[in-house]
């Protein structure tokens, strides 16, 4: 028996049923409808939140001081702890492996005036590397420069939130003097708008400024509040942290990594803990639907079973004209299985258009992996064979001599 | 002559409960090709134990029966299968057909489970088949769509179409009126005529009369094997029944 004519042989027997194959194959379809769909969703949802971190740059890593007294003593919230100097973040830049941009940070906040608006806002001093850092873009205007580093110059480059707040009737802000704290700052530069990011944070609240100007001529200090920099790669961030702590350590003379008196922190974990919420909803949202899968296969398992005793007599005749049992377990076999992945197939474009509606009508972000897909359909196949086993194996062990008789 | 079948000492045991019933017991005959026999008995005498036996369906508890030179109690479920694929053609009471399924598919049904035919070959088979039992203009028509008659010989053609080489009938014409019986003996003995072994097994002792030869069981033993020195013929009793409307 070769096996397109078992093929042929199931599918005429499909053929003969149209309407109740069709109403087995309901369970598998609504079944892997529902998978593709939820998983397009939590897949979606994932991926607009990746979207938005690697906005922030995925790549980022950001360098905090850490106060690393023994409990027992007062201990200090990062901003107060001094250990982050200007020569850490000029040695990171110079030496660190894996790093291409750096930049110091050192912010203060206060009221921004021009004429008569103001606007309560902070004021971060950067280096120049920082728009790459956040992937930042200029508007109009122009980014400070290290010349204005080096001469602690009083410029700034302003977000859209300062600017639609002290020039509420549309002037151009490049050229404007703004006071901040009553020291005035130019504006140079516009940055590009980038909206509230995931923990809705408005990220066009932002004055850049170079952090000399902000150490000295603000704050009067010569520490840092931190340093942000960016890996290479985002698979190179781990190496791109190792490289930078050592560099801190020989710099602080700290070999005991519990005494660190900075902490690192990369985007990565971030990322990773904002995903891992809507994975756990994929994962869940997944095994309902999948719930599903699994009634509509034992929809199949009920069918082929009634199907094995309404059809013993012929399962008798095929025998007796020659069929061995193995023919006859295939012919069951593949009859559950092409129900299951036609099922399977109708379920999958059902699930396309479902994912469809969703994101045309109820705006929602949908993504659909080529992996759901690919696994769904190994999903249906398995659970064409797993339920349809049972069945395939009765009607395989049946006496033709009674088979025949079976009235 | 060539012997197609050759039983010797055929016993049959079946345990019921505690009971052993001897179905068969002691059954020896040769059947030689191009014989057309009829075997025959009343009800619990055995005959249908015999013909799942000659039919590869079941094996005797004891004795040796060779089918066209191969000892066939030895064989197992699925050499049984191969060897009822390619030796014998079955013809059944209640016709047993694939319902709402065409003649022809129908008839090609044994070469689907030989896979040394090609779909072409098979279908150059069964139309072959389906011509000899003159459906060559039904080969379409669902079996649904069919009379009894039509059907009985959509089953003959079904046992042709392996080139058996024996064709056994089971009670062939049993659900069948006069008339269509007739026809039904007609074809038989047509392909008779040609050659072929067929064995009859019914319990109608008209049948006899239109066979070669005759083999009677009582009580799972042969009590009676003769020749028939006068065959009838099915065409000509056809010819002598009053005139129907055809069928």
């Amino acid at each position: 028996m070769n096996t397109s004519n078992l093929f042929r042989i199931a599918l005429r027997a499909i053929n003969k049923n149209k309407m109740r194959a069709f109403l087995t194959m309901l369970g598998i379809i609504i079944g892997v409808a529902s998978v593709i769909a939820m998983l397009a969703i939590g897949q979606g949802s994932k991926q607009s939140i990746e979207t938005q971190i690697s906005e922030m740059g995925s790549n980022m890593i950001m360098i905090m001081p850490y106060d690393a007294n023994s409990p027992g003593g007062v201990r200090m919230g990062p901003s107060d702890v001094q250990t982050l100097e200007n020569k850490d973040y000029e040695d990171i830049k110079n030496k660190a492996e894996y790093v291409k941009a750096v930049s110091p940070n050192a912010t203060s906040s206060g009221q921004f005036i021009y004429e008569n608006n103001n606007y309560p806002s902070t004021i971060t001093g950067v280096a120049p590397a920082y728009l790459e850092i956040r992937q930042l873009n200029i508007e109009s205007g122009y980014m400070f420069t290290d010349i204005d580093i080096a001469q602690n110059n009083k410029v700034c480059v302003v977000g859209k939130t300062i600017v639609d707040n002290l020039f509420p009737n549309g002037q151009n802000p490049v050229g404007k003097i703004i006071r901040f704290n009553s020291i005035p700052f130019e504006i140079i530069g516009v940055l590009e708008s980038k909206g509230y990011n995931t923990m809705g944070m408005d990220q066009d609240d932002v004055v850049l400024a170079p952090y000399t100007a902000v150490q000295k001529r603000i704050l009067s200090i010569n520490y840092l509040r931190g340093i942000y920099c960016s890996a290479e790669t985002e698979e190179l961030t781990p190496k791109a942290v190792e490289s930078i702590t050592k560099i801190l350590a020989a710099n602080h003379h700290i070999s005991d990594p519990n005494a660190y008196d900075f902490e690192i922190r990369s985007q990565e974990e971030l990322s990773t803990m904002l995903t891992s919420t809507s994975d756990l909803m994929t994962i869940l949202l997944a095994c309902v639907a999948g719930i599903s899968l699994i009634v509509g296969g034992i929809g199949i398992m009920n069918i082929m079973y009634v199907s094995v005793t309404e059809r013993t007599k012929e399962i008798g005749l095929r025998m007796s004209v020659g069929a061995r049992g193995g023919d006859i377990l295939w012919q069951f076999l593949i009859e559950a299985v092409m129900i299951s992945i036609t099922g399977g197939l109708i379920g999958l474009l059902l699930g396309f258009f479902a994912s469809y509606c969703l994101k045309v009508f109820a705006n929602w972000p949908i993504l659909i992996e080529s992996w759901s897909v690919i696994i769904s359909f190994f999903v249906c196949t398995a659970i064409g064979i797993f339920f349809g086993w049972y069945p395939a194996k009765k009607a395989a062990k049946l006496d033709p001599i009674e088979a025949i008789r079976y009235e | 002559m060539k012997t197609i079948i050759k039983l010797s000492d055929i016993k049959r045991d079946f345990q019921v409960g505690e009971e052993t019933v001897h179905a068969l017991k002691s059954v020896s005959f040769s059947i030689e090709e191009g014989q057309f026999v009829t075997i025959m008995g009343k009800s619990g005498s055995g005959k249908s134990t015999l013909l799942n036996i000659l039919g590869c369906l079941d094996t005797p508890t004891s004795g040796t029966y060779l089918l066209d030179g191969t000892s066939v109690q030895a064989m197992n479920k699925d050499q049984r299968a191969r060897i009822r694929n390619r030796k014998i053609g079955f013809v059944f009471q209640s016709y047993n057909l694939l319902a709402n399924t065409t003649a022809i598919e129908n008839v090609e049904l044994p070469l689907m489970y030989d896979s040394t035919f090609s779909s072409e070959e098979r279908k150059k088979r069964a139309v072959a088949a389906l011509e000899t039992v003159e459906l060559g203009d039904r080969m379409l028509h669902k079996s649904n769509q069919m009379s009894g008659g039509q059907m009985q010989r959509v089953a003959i053609a079904r046992a042709l179409v392996n080139n058996p080489s024996v064709i056994l009938a089971d009670e062939a014409t049993g659900n069948l009126d006069t008339r269509t019986s007739f026809s039904i003996m007609k074809i038989l003995q047509q392909l008779h005529s040609e050659g072929r072994t067929i064995i009859f097994v019914t319990h109608n002792n008209e049948i006899a009369s239109y066979c070669e030869r005759n083999i009677v069981l009582r009580d799972g033993r042969i009590i009676e094997d003769k020749y028939n020195s006068k065959i009838l013929s099915a065409a000509e009793a056809l010819e002598k029944l009053p005139k129907e409307e055809e069928l």
